[in-house]
């Protein structure tokens, strides 16, 4: 028996003692489906794990064309594996059946409407894929030479310059993998450039409206969070700002327009006081699809930028990554910036640019805080935000954010109808940018349904929900993006089913609260996989 | 739309919302957009400037490698419903991603031997980084104490990274081609948070990682307790890691049964492509009792209302949506379609088949590594147990001869020393084996490396 099994990570007697689906009809009222209705509800999980059959396989391994040799000679007992791992034992047919019937049980973009605010789901054109998937990018070895690696150091250079453009800032690195892991960059640049200067500062202001990786990033980084306040316009508080802004300052980290979809009207005056005392300014890039080629983090007096290549660029989100996140920095930060970085020179025939990559940074005396990862990043999210920015091109980058922030004040102007506005009234502002914040309160108190209903029940409706409770300043919150590769009748279809949804509950709030009904899974007590976590399959 | 909005143009919506001194009153600077053929031409163009696994015979190595990707895994990770979703926040309509999260969690800790696997990290190195992270929020304490063995990458983003959070990182040399087991007993004190090895190590060594991680526990347990720190952990030992490669899994001791406590790795080699090195995945396994420590997703089992078997992310109080500040790492978007590919290719190479590749590793890399080593001017850099790379000292220059073999079409493996910066690697040539280098091409190699060595070394000689 596996020393694996001892662990209490993967049975619990609770779990495995659940009755059969289809038994039960839970809440719901009139209208309500009867639970286990779809055949999607109907069929069992069962991992890959519980199919098969030994001696089944997929795999055939190339023959041993070498001398065989005692392999016992070539590697020691003690070094040795005494049991394989228990993986499967299934066949190719099997293996696809599988999977692809897990496929079946996943919503996605593709499929439906996602209007998660701040995610920036917008269409992922398949032309990436094709282009990625070329062998000249998809297997070429992180470390063949430069003079045989040109085209992908050109497509690097030239994002790098595509994204410093977008940004307003010269200096790009497009090494970090995500964009949490471009405010950790940003935030060790920030103490970089504070310590070459000889000061040793501590914190980093941030408003209570940041997205989490903002605050757990600046713990990672070895500093210490201050909350800023925000004033009743959604803007950043400036009297509570000048109250906390002082030398021990190292940063203040912003995204704007900010997670409430208001772009900062006071962010020069903001700039003017964060650089007054000698900090840096921060610019969390997860909302650039409302400004692209309207306004600059760089024109707005930001120092570090960090782009997420997964969301205005169109990188898929792949269920969860892969994504990138590469920074553009002003010239007083560039010193500090991660190696190695992609360096072009006019040297070749005729010339002719050729490019190479910089490692001399990292030496000894070089100012730059070393690497923040292997190799250079993801470079096939740079292929496919490479491909989506040569075919917009500047006047189609602008095109979209126009567009995103078109959809979001349509599908804002739409939900201020009546039936909704009062239920769900905008938090804050009149207009938005590409993203809007409503507050479910008055719905919890009028028909006693909270948002987490609305948002269950708008799956049966075929939408993915808005983000769900964030910002934390807004109570029940709703934050829809829409981003601008919807069309109308989508946006017109979603509001109807808001509306749907709050005829329904005044008429009986049970159905809501209950919801879903035709998903693969009804809702999942998520208390007992917290408080006994399985997390593997028992052998 | 407008009329529905209530304004009289679209751009009254930017007027009223963005102050005129910091709009951008021209075009952005970047060339026309070009129709979708135009796109993939260039595309394809710069493709053909770059010399591949396809185009030349590789042997280059060094954390990523030209393993094959069977084609089922193309067209899985192609599909929509895995290509396109967001982060499953939503469990109901995510249960596809959500048990393929739970099964790459499993086939991770059967792999690794540790029971605690997340749903994936980015990348090998930033994974180390992520493991000291850990060891401190575990511990409090300052000192991380490293094997040389290392991949440099590793290191220098530990480096960095600790830089951040506060710690020390104390490198311990080799010898001999392994970590210095006395070296490595005398650094590690009752002040050190985590000790950290690779396995195989940079250099193509198999560790003794049993050893060393009995030599970690060892030489704090014996240490007096003089500095009045407060210890997590039993007997007030330091955080084991390991980063491991985890294709040689099926024939290696896995680290949870060398008492290792946390493995991270690269997972590249695991159904992915090199990508000119991303994106990947990393893989993040530890003992139980780390489990509210570890940073990013993990996906939990459960039921649902009406007693359906379901999955959920778990344990979310650790991640940065709810815990903020406090949260055990910044992790959002982590690699999900890449670690999906890693667990189709392990279920595709099945629990024999891991152990059959493993041995076929084993056998051509030592056949490659004795065949090379008896040219003239080529010896090994080491005489330790490998399985899937080795090093080999040149009597030549490492570049010259590589640009030798490549003009041959073979690139033979990756100058050491321009890696890692070491005076004693000059020389060095860091060779990997995958099951898609043939005895032919090994052959092959010895024929065209034994010449460029030889060239260089006659061009050497004075005249």
């Amino acid at each position: 028996m596996s020393a694996l099994d001892e662990s209490r990570l993967h049975s619990d007697p609770g779990i495995d003692a659940h009755r059969q689906p289809g038994g039960v009809q839970s809440g719901g009222g009139a209208g309500a489906p009867a639970a286990g209705a779809t055949p999607l509800q109907r069929e069992r999980a069962t991992t890959i794990f519980q199919k098969g059959a030994s001696g089944r396989r997929a795999f055939t391994c190339p023959a041993l064309d070498v001398p065989a040799v005692d392999s016992g000679k070539l590697l020691p007992e003690r070094f040795r594996r005494t049991e394989p791992p228990r993986l499967p034992e299934v066949s190719e047919p099997e293996i696809v059946r599988h999977y692809v019937g897990l496929s079946k049980r996943n919503f996605d973009l593709d499929s439906g409407f996602y209007p998660l605010g701040s995610c920036t789901m917008k269409h992922n054109p398949r032309l990436h894929e094709r282009a990625a998937a070329l062998s000249g990018h998809a297997r070429l070895h992180p470390l063949q030479d430069a003079e045989r690696a040109q085209g992908a150091l050109e497509l690097m250079w030239n994002l790098q310059a595509a994204l410093a453009e977008i940004a307003g800032l010269p200096h790009v690195s497009l090494q970090p993998s995500a964009g949490s892991h471009g405010e950790l960059a940003g935030v060790l640049l920030t103490r970089a450039y504070h310590e070459d200067r000889g000061q040793t500062r501590h914190k980093v202001l941030t408003p209570d409206t940041s997205h989490g990786t903002n605050p757990a990033t600046v713990t990672m980084a070895g500093l210490e969070v201050v909350k800023l306040a925000t004033n009743e316009s959604g803007g950043i508080d400036i009297e509570d700002l000048k109250a906390k802004a002082d030398e021990d300052v190292a940063c203040l980290m912003l995204t704007n327009p900010n997670t409430l979809g208001i772009f900062d009207e006071n962010i020069l005056q903001i700039a003017e006081i964060v650089h007054g005392v000698g900090a840096t300014l921060y610019y969390d890039g997860a909302n650039l699809n409302a400004v692209m080629g309207i306004s600059r983090p760089g024109d707005m007096g930001f120092d570090i930028v960090h782009f997420n290549l997964h969301k205005s660029f169109t990188q898929p989100h792949g269920g969860g990554g892969p994504g990138s996140g590469p920074i553009a920095v002003s010239e007083r930060i560039a010193p500090f910036l991660p190696v190695p970085v992609v360096e072009r020179s006019d040297d070749g025939p005729g010339g002719a640019p050729t490019f190479d990559l910089d490692h001399g940074r990292g030496r000894v005396g070089s100012k730059s805080i070393g690497r923040v990862r292997g190799f250079h990043g993801n470079y096939g999210c740079f292929v496919r935000a490479y491909a989506y920015i040569r075919s917009l091109g500047g006047d189609g980058l602008l095109d979209a954010s126009q567009n995103a922030v078109l959809n979001a004040n349509y599908l804002l102007a739409r939900l201020k109808r009546k039936g909704v506005a009062e239920q769900l009234p905008l938090a804050y502002g009149e207009l938005c940018m590409h993203e809007f914040v409503l507050s479910g309160g008055p719905m919890k108190r009028a028909l006693k349904i909270k948002t987490l209903d609305l948002a269950k029940r708008l799956l049966d409706h075929g939408f993915h929900p808005p983000t769900v409770y964030f910002p934390l300043l807004v109570d029940e919150a709703l934050m829809v993006e829409p981003t601008e590769t919807e069309t109308r009748e989508t946006l017109d279809a979603f509001a109807e089913a808001v509306a749907e949804i709050l005829r329904e509950a005044a008429a009986d709030p049970e159905i809501a609260a209950n919801a879903p009904y035709t998903t693969p899974v009804r809702r999942l007590d998520e208390v007992t996989a917290a408080k006994r976590p399985v997390i593997r399959q028992a052998m | 739309m407008l009329a529905e909005i209530g304004v009289g143009s679209l751009q009254e919506i930017f007027d009223r919302q963005i102050p005129e001194a910091v709009r951008l009153d021209r075009p952005l600077a970047l060339p026309d957009g070009l129709p979708e053929q135009d796109v993939y031409e260039h595309l394809r163009s710069l493709a053909a400037r770059n010399t591949s696994a396809e185009d030349e015979i590789s042997f280059l190595g060094a954390g990523m490698y030209d393993h094959y990707v069977p084609a089922l895994i193309d067209m899985l990770t192609e599909r929509s419903e895995f290509l396109t979703p967001y982060t499953p926040y939503q469990p109901e309509i995510s249960q596809g991603g959500l048990q393929v999260m739970f099964e790459y969690q499993t086939a991770i800790s059967e792999l690794t031997g540790l029971p605690a696997s997340n749903a994936s990290a980015y990348e090998g190195p930033s994974a180390v980084a992520a493991a000291g992270y850990l060891a401190k929020l575990h511990n409090g304490l300052r000192r991380l104490v490293i094997s040389a063995g290392l991949h440099p990458h590793s290191i220098q983003t530990l480096r960095t990274t600790a830089h951040g959070y506060g710690m020390d990182v104390i490198e311990v040399p080799l010898r001999d081609g392994v970590t210095d087991p006395d070296a490595w007993a005398q650094a590690i004190d009752a002040d050190t948070s985590a000790a950290i090895f690779a396995q195989p190590n940079f250099y193509g060594a198999v560790e003794d990682a049993a050893a060393l991680s009995a030599a970690a526990k060892a030489a704090t347990s014996a240490a007096p307790a003089g500095n009045g720190s407060e210890r997590g952990g039993a007997g007030g030992a330091p955080v084991v890691v390991a980063q491991v490669d985890p294709i040689v899994l099926g024939v290696l001791a896995p680290p949870g049964e060398c008492g290792v406590d946390v493995a991270v790795g690269e997972g590249q080699a695991l159904g992915n492509r090199l990508d000119f090195g991303g994106p990947s995945f990393g893989l993040f396994a530890a003992r139980d009792e780390y489990l509210r420590r570890m940073p990013g997703r993990i996906a939990g089992e459960t039921v649902d209302v009406d007693g359906r078997r379901g999955f959920v992310l778990t344990l979310q109080t650790r991640e940065q949506h709810i815990r903020r500040e406090k949260a055990t790492s910044n992790i959002c978007t982590a690699q999900a379609l890449n670690a999906l590919a890693g667990v189709v290719y392990l279920t595709w190479l099945g629990r024999r088949g891991i152990v059959e590749l493993g041995e076929l590793l084993l056998a051509r890399t030592n056949y490659a590594r004795e065949t090379l080593a008896r040219l003239d001017g080529v010896e090994k850099l080491h005489d330790q147990p490998v399985i899937r790379e080795f090093a080999l000292r040149l009597d030549a220059d490492v570049g010259s001869v590589r640009r030798r073999c490549a003009a041959q079409g073979v690139n033979p493996g990756v100058d050491l020393q321009a890696l890692t910066g070491r005076a004693e690697d000059r020389g060095g040539l860091l060779v990997a084996i995958t099951e898609r280098r043939s005895r032919e091409h090994i052959d092959r190699l010895a024929d065209v490396l034994g010449a460029a060595v030889a060239a260089e070394r006659r061009a050497a000689v004075p005249a």
